[in-house]
């Protein structure tokens, strides 16, 4: 029972799909799309490793429906790279050692991959402040911290080179 | 863990969807930012038949002023009201708050209306609504009805909505020229509900207390406006002592409910240092 069709771009396709309403978007994404990027954490919006980008905002996908997500831009840790090469955050993540388990990486990726267009240059603070709904319990987040700073150096150089 | 089997609606206008909760009756929710009501459903302590997701009405969404009132639309977001320009000038209290509530991902979802009528005294909307004198519009099917926020809290999940009424918007009035403001929210970690939490507003009028509101979360069944704490405190020149004694006034209306983040004791301990903490804040932000 329950079924509706779904259309949305995800990341970058579109795609129309059959889904139960009571599908969670991160069910979906993983075991009907196969995307098991973002992952299943802890299942209650608290640890974000299940976060992805939807119409410009991060969303942790356990706590929405993928029915909601009907005519939506969605982007996952899998439309990061484009043509095989790294965004620069994934760059940055790898050259400073931001992940050691990796569970929560694809949710800190994806979050700093948004919060550096909500704020291009930020302090530590901010930093800290901007992943504060993502949780990471090997690095410490010092890693992650340097990891993030160096992707705004990075995305701003990129920016000044098009320029 | 999926949430149970339910029927998806999705609404255009408020009139549809009050005209859907009528016809689907008590088996219809609302679903709002979805981030209470989703967890629940995923631990079946709700298990509605239909979700009505108001999402896509726009007509719920933003601030607006006439006059001295500010109206903001029932699905308003979290981070939207921490960014919104008009708030920020006229009622810096709810930014302010807004910040404290869950995490970035979260406030992209949680909606001050969701907040306010899911009933949860945990939640901070509805002490920061005390606090500013706010009233809800809600409609229903024979139209619109506006309640105050001293009427609307009734119990634990339980507001004055009826099955078949949506809260639409939440209207707050510019506060006293001068006034200054502050919420103090004791939480263990990022992403947590209040252990203990205080709203303030004051304004002076030559140097003593012209207006005040102190409302707390978590603290009761319902979010509570201490009003002889208020009284401690209003046409006075505060001092320390006073702060004190109004806080002792505060912590004999606490009525919290023992958890993993503390006895009865220590909230209502806590109650009493928030309390003075946000009222010594929102003074030294008053002139």
């Amino acid at each position: 029972m329950a079924k509706q069709t779904v259309k949305m771009t995800l990341n970058g396709q579109q795609v129309e799909q059959l889904v139960d309403s009571r599908t969670l978007l991160v069910h979906f994404l993983r075991e009907q799309m196969n995307l098991t990027g973002a992952h299943i954490g802890c299942e209650t919006s608290q640890c974000g490793a299940c976060t992805v980008d939807i119409d410009g905002e991060s969303v942790k996908a356990c706590t929405h429906l993928a029915v909601q997500c009907d005519g939506s831009d969605v982007k996952t840790v899998e439309g990061l790279a484009e043509n095989g090469v790294l965004h620069p955050v994934q760059e940055a993540f790898y050259e400073e050692h931001g992940l050691q388990c990796g569970y929560c990486t694809p949710g800190m990726l994806m979050r700093s991959y948004r919060f550096l267009q909500e704020n291009p240059n930020p302090t530590e603070d901010e930093i800290r402040s901007g992943i504060s709904g993502n949780l990471c319990r090997c690095t410490g987040y010092q890693n992650i911290i340097k990891a993030v700073q160096s992707a705004a150096t990075k995305l701003q150089d990129k920016e000044t080179a098009s320029a | 863990m999926i949430p149970p089997s339910f029927e998806y609606h999705r609404p255009s206008t408020v009139e549809e969807a009050v005209g859907l909760l009528s016809s689907l009756g008590s088996e219809a929710k609302i679903l709002a930012g979805g981030h209470s009501l989703l967890p629940m459903m995923k631990l079946r302590f709700a298990m509605p038949e239909h979700l009505v997701d108001i999402n896509r009405i726009s007509e719920l969404s933003g601030v607006s002023v006439v006059g001295d009132d500010i109206t903001i639309g029932a699905m308003t977001t979290e981070n939207a009201v921490i960014a919104d320009p008009i708030l920020n000038e006229k009622v810096p209290l709810l930014p302010e708050a807004a910040k404290l509530i869950a995490d970035p991902q979260v406030r992209n979802r949680g909606t001050i209306g969701g907040d306010i009528a899911h009933g949860d005294p945990a939640n901070d909307h509805p002490a920061l609504a005390l606090a500013c004198d706010a009233v809800m519009t809600v409609v229903g099917p024979d139209g619109a009805r506006q309640i105050p926020a001293s009427k609307f809290f009734l119990g634990t999940y339980w507001t004055a909505l009826n099955e078949d009424e949506i809260l639409t918007a939440i209207t707050v009035k510019e506060f006293p020229t001068g006034a200054g403001s502050a919420y103090r929210k004791l939480k263990r970690k990022t992403g947590d509900w209040a252990t203990a939490a205080c709203a303030v507003v004051v304004a002076l009028s030559d140097g003593s207390v012209s207006h005040i509101r102190i409302t707390l979360t978590n603290l009761a069944p319902t979010a509570i406006r201490a009003h002889e704490a208020e009284a401690v405190l209003m046409g006075q020149v505060v001092t320390d002592e006073l702060i004190k004694h109004a806080a002792e006034k505060a912590m004999a209306i606490c009525d919290p409910a023992e958890d993993l983040r503390g006895d009865v004791e220590y909230k209502t301990a806590m109650a009493g240092q928030m309390v003075q903490r946000a009222i010594a804040e929102a003074l030294s932000r008053a002139n």
